[in-house]
């Protein structure tokens, strides 16, 4: 699972308020080498929420990514491979994600995130 | 699975799509041609806009990543959804591109809002109308899903879902709840004149409502590429249908026919989702005398 996905997935369990951003625990984190795209980065940056990117990557122990962006970071090529490798080539293979508000453990095996909810959460 | 015989009658999707089931869908090339050419379709009525840009877009039942694989192969970013582990297992060992989910899209899509730009489904949204265990209430997994999908899409997105509808109830009950979602658009259906071949897209639409795109073989020409899809024959599908819906094999109710029986079915029809059930009287289930 790429952060690009952690940044768009939120919890749907039943009746709480703070969805988002679910907490990552990792326990096996691999990197993929993805094609360097800044169209695509600029793209996808205003759908982003830069807080919980820099947060999940930091729980990878990723580091290089600022606290905060500004647009006119967007052209400097530098800041953009460093954004780049955090979005889409960092992977979680092994480990959880938790809800924030409701602490439910959500396993990620294979680099796949099992999000399916059991009937009392929907 | 028997040639013709619908996967949704059989059992729940996460069961159907076993390690047995999802392997048919690396060995078999007929059903790799099969789903490649409904996303191909599927993507030109997605009618992404004409730039370089690399998009970022939703896969509904992404299944064992075929359809997925044509995302790829335009050069697009996307993250699938599936209820079967199985499938998405297949789709590992076929090094799909996308980042995968295990989930079941009738609890909602579990994606923030105004993220994709567009979404793809094929050959899965069928299986929303089914009620594979009494909690299970399609008219409201449906209503999760398509809120979801509507949600988390980007204004002017379009979602194009393929899907193969047991009867035109399904088809209508569908759209119907995609519309009550939110979304605009409808049913595009090519090749309506033809059996085999038919096949129906829900092309949905967030934002400004543009007329619906035009439908291949509408003057009852089968598809260039001979690859005919559906493949239930009218017969089959006559005879499932009965056994399925009202009639329900009587064989396994040796107490069928009863009052309360018929009332234990109809009102099973109407959690289903139909809405042609009628209504309980107190005529329900008499003989009905011959007049002259
Ligand atoms: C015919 S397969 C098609 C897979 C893929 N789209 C392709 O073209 O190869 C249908 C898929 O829909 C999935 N599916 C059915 N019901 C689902 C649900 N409620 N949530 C998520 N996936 C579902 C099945 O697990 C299966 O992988």
């Amino acid at each position: 699972m790429k952060l690009l996905t952690h940044n768009m997935l939120e919890c749907r369990i039943k009746g709480i308020e703070n969805r988002y951003p679910f907490v990552i625990e990792a326990s096996q984190v691999d990197t993929v080498e993805q094609d360097f795209d800044p169209d695509f980065l600029r793209h996808m940056y205003p759908r982003l929420e830069w807080p919980a990117l820099k947060a999940a990557a930091d729980s990878l122990g990723v580091t290089g990514l600022p606290t905060s962006v500004s647009e006119d970071m967007l052209e400097d090529e530098e800041f953009l491979k460093v954004f780049h490798h955090a979005l889409l080539e960092v992977v979680l293979i092994e480990g959880f994600l938790v809800c924030p508000e409701s602490g439910r453990k959500f396993p990620v095996s294979k680099g796949i995130p099992n999000l399916l909810l059991n009937e009392d959460e929907v | 699975m028997v040639k013709g015989e619908r996967p949704e009658f059989t059992a729940p999707p996460d069961i159907f799509y076993n390690d047995t089931e999802a392997r048919k869908y690396t060995t078999s090339s007929r059903m790799e041609n099969i789903q490649a050419s409904l996303t191909q379709r599927a993507l030109e009525l997605l009618a992404l806009p004409d730039d370089d840009q690399v998009k970022l877009l939703l896969d509904v039942g992404c299944g064992s990543g075929l359809s997925g694989q044509a995302l790829t192969e335009k050069g697009h970013v996307w993250m699938g959804f599936d209820i079967s582990a199985a499938m998405l297992d297949v789709a590992l060992e076929r090094e799909a591109e996308g980042d995968l989910c295990l989930h079941d899209i009738g609890q909602g899509l579990p994606l923030r809002a105004g993220k994709f730009d567009g979404a793809i489904s094929i050959s899965a949204i069928q299986w929303l109308c089914n009620a594979d265990t009494k909690a299970a209430d399609p008219r409201k997994r449906m209503r999760a899903f398509f809120e979801s999908l509507y949600g988390c899409l980007a204004r002017g997105a379009r979602a194009v879902l393929q899907f193969y509808p047991q009867n035109t109830e399904q088809a209508h009950m569908l759209t119907s709840a995609a519309m009550r979602a939110g979304f605009s658009g409808g049913l595009v259906v090519d090749f309506p004149h033809s059996t085999r071949a038919k096949k129906y897209f829900l092309v949905l639409m967030v934002g400004s409502a543009t007329p619906l795109p035009a439908a291949e073989g509408m003057e009852g020409q089968e598809p260039a590429d001979g690859s005919q899809v559906n493949i239930i024959n009218r017969k089959q599908q006559k005879r499932r249908k009965l056994n399925h819906a009202i009639v329900m094999d009587s064989a396994r109710h040796p107490e069928a026919k009863g009052k309360g029986w018929i009332f234990k079915k109809k009102d099973q029809m109407r959690k289903k989702g139909y809405t042609a059930v009628p209504p309980d009287t107190r005529y329900t289930g008499r003989k009905r005398k011959s007049h002259f």
